[in-house]
C-alpha cells in the first residue's frame, strides 16, 4: 500500500501541474469526475454540492468555479486538489456562468429567478442583479470583455448587457429555447443555439441582428431530436462545433460557408463542449450514457468515450 | 400585470443597484395590453377516491398566474403587459360570466369545463373571442362538435388512449381486459380505448361496465367491501396481459390495483396513468418549470393549470413573435402553420389545423414518476410522430 502510494506521488510529481486535466460537472452524481487529458484517463472524482451544472475555470488555472445549483451558490475548488476554497453568492439556482476574460467578474444565469448576478471573484461580493427574460440559460461574453450575452429560454431573446454599466442594451428574439451563447474569437460572430427550434442564430455583435440560422439535418434522426445546444468556435473561426442533444451527435459548421459539414456520433443526449487549451481535442458530455466523448478536432473524429459521473453536464479544461 | 408581481418588484428594488434598475428597457409608450380571462365552471362533484388527489382551491388558476409570470417577463422587453381574470363559476352562472367578460372587452377566454359546457360557451362566444379548452378531453369536440374558435390545449381521448397503446404494444401486451364506468364520459373514454387497438393491433379480450352506484368509499369499513367486491367482479376473465380502466369520474379505477383476481397490472384510469403532465417530470427543463410553479402556488402542478399555463403561453408567445396586442392578428398568427409554442416536453408544439388542437407528448405515469413518453419512437409518420397520438388529418369528423 505505502508503496503504490509512493508510485503515486512520483507520477504526480513528473507530470506538469494541471497538464490538461478535464473538469466534468456530474447534476445527478453531485460530484466532478478529473480526467487526464494526456492519458485520457480519469484521475478521481470529487463531492462538488449539489446539482452542478456550469463549471469554469479561472485563466490562470488556480479557481474552478462550479453553479451548485441546489446549493444556490458557486462553489470554488482548488483544481489541483479539488478541496473548496471558497463559496461566492449567486443568487438562487445557478445554471451555467461566463468568467470576464480578465478572470474577474462571474456572469451568473439564475435559472428559477429571471435575473443575472455578477459577483466579483476577488472580494465575493454580489456587484449586481440584472433582471432579464424567464429561465436564463446562456452566457457568453466578446473576446474584449465590454459585452456579456445572456439567453433566456422562455422568453427566447438573446439579452445583450453592456459590462461595464450592467445595463441591457438590445434584445434579439431567436427561436424557442435558446440554451448557449458563444463568440468567435475575432468577436466579429455571436452563435446562439436553440434546442426546441432546432437551429442555431449567427448574429453580428455590431448590429444585433441576425444573420443566418444554421440548420441540421440528419438520415435516420426525427427533425424533433435535433436540439442544439452547446456551441464551441475554433480559434482561427474555422469550424464551428454544435452539441446536438438527443440526436447523439456533433454538428461540424464549416466558417465560411456556415453550411454543416459533418456530423459526429457521440454518446446520448449531448449538450456541453469544451475544448483543449491547444485545440486538439473537443470533449463533450454525453448526459444520459453518462461518459464524455473525446473528438479529435482536426479530422472531425470520436476518438475515446470515457465513463463519468452520473448525467454529465458541462466540461473544462484547465489552461496551459 | 397581477398584484403580486408587484410586490416582486418591490422585492427587487430592495436588492439591485440603481445602475442594474435603470437598465429595464421600459419602452417610452404605455405598454400594449394584452387581456385574457380563465373561466372554471364547477360542478359539484364527491371527493376523489384517495384525499391526495383533493382539488385545490385554485386549479387550473395558479398555472394561468404563472403564464401571466411569464408573459410579463418577456413583456417587459417587448412593451407588452398581460392579465387574466379569474372566474370561478358553477353551471347556472357561466353563460352570464361569460357574458360580463365579453362585454369588458376580453377576447382570449381560457375555459375549465365539462365537455356540453365548453361546447355550449364556445357557442355563446362565437366570433366575440377565442376559447381555449384546458380541460374537455371528448373526442367530439375535436370531431363532429369542433367549433373554428376553440383551440385544444387539453389532449383529447384518443391521444391518451394512443399514447398508452402504444406503449403497451412496445411492451408486447396486446391482450387488454377494458372495464370502463357507467358514465357518458366514461363511454367515450372506453371507445377511444376501442379505437386505440383497433389501430395499433391490440385485442380486447373482455369488456365489463362497473356501474357507478354510489357505493362504498374507502373511510370506515368501505375498503372491506373493496376487498371483497372487486376480485369477484374481475374473475373468470379470459387470460389477458393488462387491466385497461376507463373511469373519467374517479369511481372504481383507483380500487383496482391489487384488487383484480388475476395477478395482473392495471392501466388507463389507475395505474400507469397517461397525461399531459405529471409533476415529477424532470426532463426537457421541466425542473425549473415545476420550481417556478410550486414556488407561486405551494403545490406540484396538475394537468388542468399545466393546460391552462399552455393557453396563456401561446397568446404570450403570439404577442412576442407578432409584436402586437391586436386580438385578431394574434389569434390569427396561432392558427397559422408558422406557431410553435415551447412546453417542457422535449419539443415544439404546434396546431393542427383540421381541428385546432394542440400537438403534445404524452407522459405515461405511475403514482410518483413518468414511466414512459409517448409517441414511441417506433411510431413513424409522414408528418410528426405526434400525429400517431390522436385523430389524424384523413379520419376528422371535424368541418369548420
Amino acid at each position: 500500500m505505502r508503496h503504490a502510494f509512493a508510485i503515486l506521488l512520483l507520477t504526480t510529481i513528473a507530470t506538469p501541474a494541471l497538464a490538461n486535466k478535464v473538469y466534468v460537472s456530474n447534476e445527478k452524481g453531485n460530484d466532478v469526475t478529473v480526467i487526464d487529458g494526456d492519458t485520457l484517463e480519469v484521475l478521481g472524482s470529487y463531492p462538488v454540492g449539489n446539482r452542478p451544472r456550469g463549471i469554469t475555470i479561472s485563466p490562470d488555472g488556480k479557481e474552478l468555479y462550479v453553479c451548485a445549483s441546489d446549493d444556490n451558490l458557486v462553489r470554488v475548488f482548488d483544481p489541483e486538489t479539488m478541496q473548496e476554497l471558497h463559496t461566492l453568492p449567486s443568487g438562487p439556482d445557478p445554471e451555467l456562468f461566463v468568467l470576464h476574460p480578465s478572470g474577474n467578474p462571474l456572469y451568473i444565469a439564475n435559472e428559477d429567478d429571471n435575473l443575472v448576478t455578477v459577483v466579483d471573484t476577488k472580494t465575493h461580493k454580489v456587484l449586481a442583479e440584472i433582471p432579464v427574460g424567464v429561465e436564463p440559460e446562456g452566457m457568453g461574453v466578446s473576446p474584449d470583455g465590454r459585452v456579456v450575452i445572456n439567453t433566456s429560454e422562455t422568453t427566447n431573446m438573446a439579452h445583450f448587457i453592456d459590462t461595464e454599466s450592467f445595463e441591457i442594451t438590445a434584445n434579439v428574439l431567436v427561436d424557442s429555447r435558446p440554451r448557449f451563447a458563444q463568440f468567435s474569437d475575432d468577436g466579429s460572430r455571436l452563435f446562439v443555439s436553440s434546442e426546441i427550434g432546432g437551429t442555431v442564430s449567427v448574429i453580428d455583435p455590431a448590429t444585433q441582428e441576425i444573420t443566418k440560422k444554421i440548420t441540421f439535418e440528419i438520415p435516420g434522426v426525427l427533425p424533433e431530436a435535433i436540439q442544439p445546444v452547446g456551441v464551441r468556435v475554433t480559434a482561427d473561426g474555422k469550424k464551428i462545433f454544435v452539441a446536438l442533444g438527443p440526436a447523439n451527435r456533433v454538428a461540424v459548421v464549416d466558417g465560411d460557408s456556415l453550411e454543416v459539414t459533418d456530423y459526429i456520433l457521440v454518446g446520448q443526449r449531448v449538450w456541453q463542449l469544451g475544448f483543449t487549451p491547444d485545440q486538439k481535442h473537443l470533449y463533450t458530455t454525453n448526459g444520459n450514457s453518462n461518459d464524455v466523448t473525446v473528438i479529435d478536432v482536426a479530422t472531425n473524429t470520436a476518438v475515446k468515450s470515457i465513463p463519468v459521473g452520473q448525467q454529465p453536464w458541462g466540461v473544462v479544461v484547465a489552461p496551459n | 400585470m397581477r398584484l403580486p408581481n408587484c410586490l416582486t418588484a418591490l422585492a427587487l428594488l430592495a436588492v439591485v443597484p440603481m445602475s442594474a434598475l435603470a437598465q429595464a428597457p421600459a419602452p417610452q409608450a404605455a405598454p400594449q395590453l394584452v387581456r385574457a380571462a380563465v373561466l372554471r365552471v364547477d360542478t359539484p362533484e364527491l371527493p376523489p377516491i384517495s384525499r391526495l388527489e383533493l382539488p385545490p382551491e385554485d386549479i387550473g388558476f395558479a398555472g394561468a398566474r404563472l403564464a401571466i409570470d411569464d408573459n410579463d417577463t418577456t413583456g417587459r422587453f417587448m412593451g407588452q403587459d398581460f392579465e387574466a381574470v379569474e372566474v370561478a363559476a358553477t353551471p347556472d352562472t357561466a353563460a352570464s360570466e361569460l357574458d360580463r367578460l365579453l362585454g369588458e372587452g376580453i377576447r382570449f377566454v381560457v375555459l375549465l369545463a365539462d365537455d356540453a359546457t365548453t361546447v355550449a360557451l364556445a357557442d355563446q362566444a362565437g366570433d366575440r373571442a377565442l376559447v381555449f379548452n384546458a380541460a374537455a378531453r371528448g373526442d367530439a369536440l375535436r370531431g363532429e362538435q369542433c367549433r373554428a374558435n376553440v383551440i385544444h390545449t387539453a389532449p383529447s381521448h384518443a391521444m391518451l388512449a394512443d399514447g398508452l397503446a402504444q406503449f403497451l404494444m412496445w411492451k408486447r401486451w396486446p391482450r387488454w381486459f377494458l372495464v370502463h364506468g357507467s358514465h357518458p364520459e366514461d363511454l367515450a373514454l372506453a371507445e377511444a380505448y376501442r379505437r386505440a387497438a383497433t389501430k395499433f393491433g391490440a385485442q380486447i379480450v373482455e369488456e365489463r361496465e362497473f356501474t357507478d352506484t354510489g357505493g362504498a368509499r374507502s373511510t370506515d369499513s368501505g375498503h372491506v367491501q373493496v376487498q371483497a367486491q372487486l376480485p369477484v367482479f374481475t374473475q373468470r376473465a379470459p387470460d389477458y396481459d393488462i387491466m385497461i380502466t376507463a373511469d373519467e369520474h374517479g369511481v372504481f379505477a383507483g380500487y383496482m390495483p391489487y384488487h383484480t383476481w388475476d395477478a395482473r397490472l392495471v392501466a388507463g384510469s389507475a395505474g400507469l396513468v397517461p397525461r399531459s403532465w405529471h409533476p415529477a417530470l424532470e426532463a426537457w427543463g421541466a425542473t425549473q418549470f415545476q420550481n417556478r410553479f410550486e414556488r407561486l402556488a405551494n403545490r406540484p402542478m396538475r394537468e388542468e393549470d399545466y393546460q391552462s399555463w399552455l393557453a396563456l403561453r401561446m397568446v404570450g408567445e403570439a404577442a412576442t413573435q407578432t409584436k402586437s396586442a391586436d386580438p385578431v392578428q394574434l389569434r390569427d398568427f396561432m392558427l397559422s402553420p408558422d406557431f410553435q409554442v415551447a412546453g417542457f416536453k422535449g419539443q415544439k408544439l404546434t396546431l393542427r389545423d383540421w381541428d385546432h388542437q394542440l400537438r403534445q407528448p404524452i407522459l405515461l405515469t405511475t403514482g410518483l414518476l413518468t414511466a414512459s413518453v409517448s409517441p414511441q419512437d417506433e411510431y413513424l409518420h409522414q408528418t410528426s410522430p405526434l400525429d400517431t397520438l390522436g385523430i389524424d388529418r384523413p379520419e376528422t369528423a371535424c368541418t369548420f
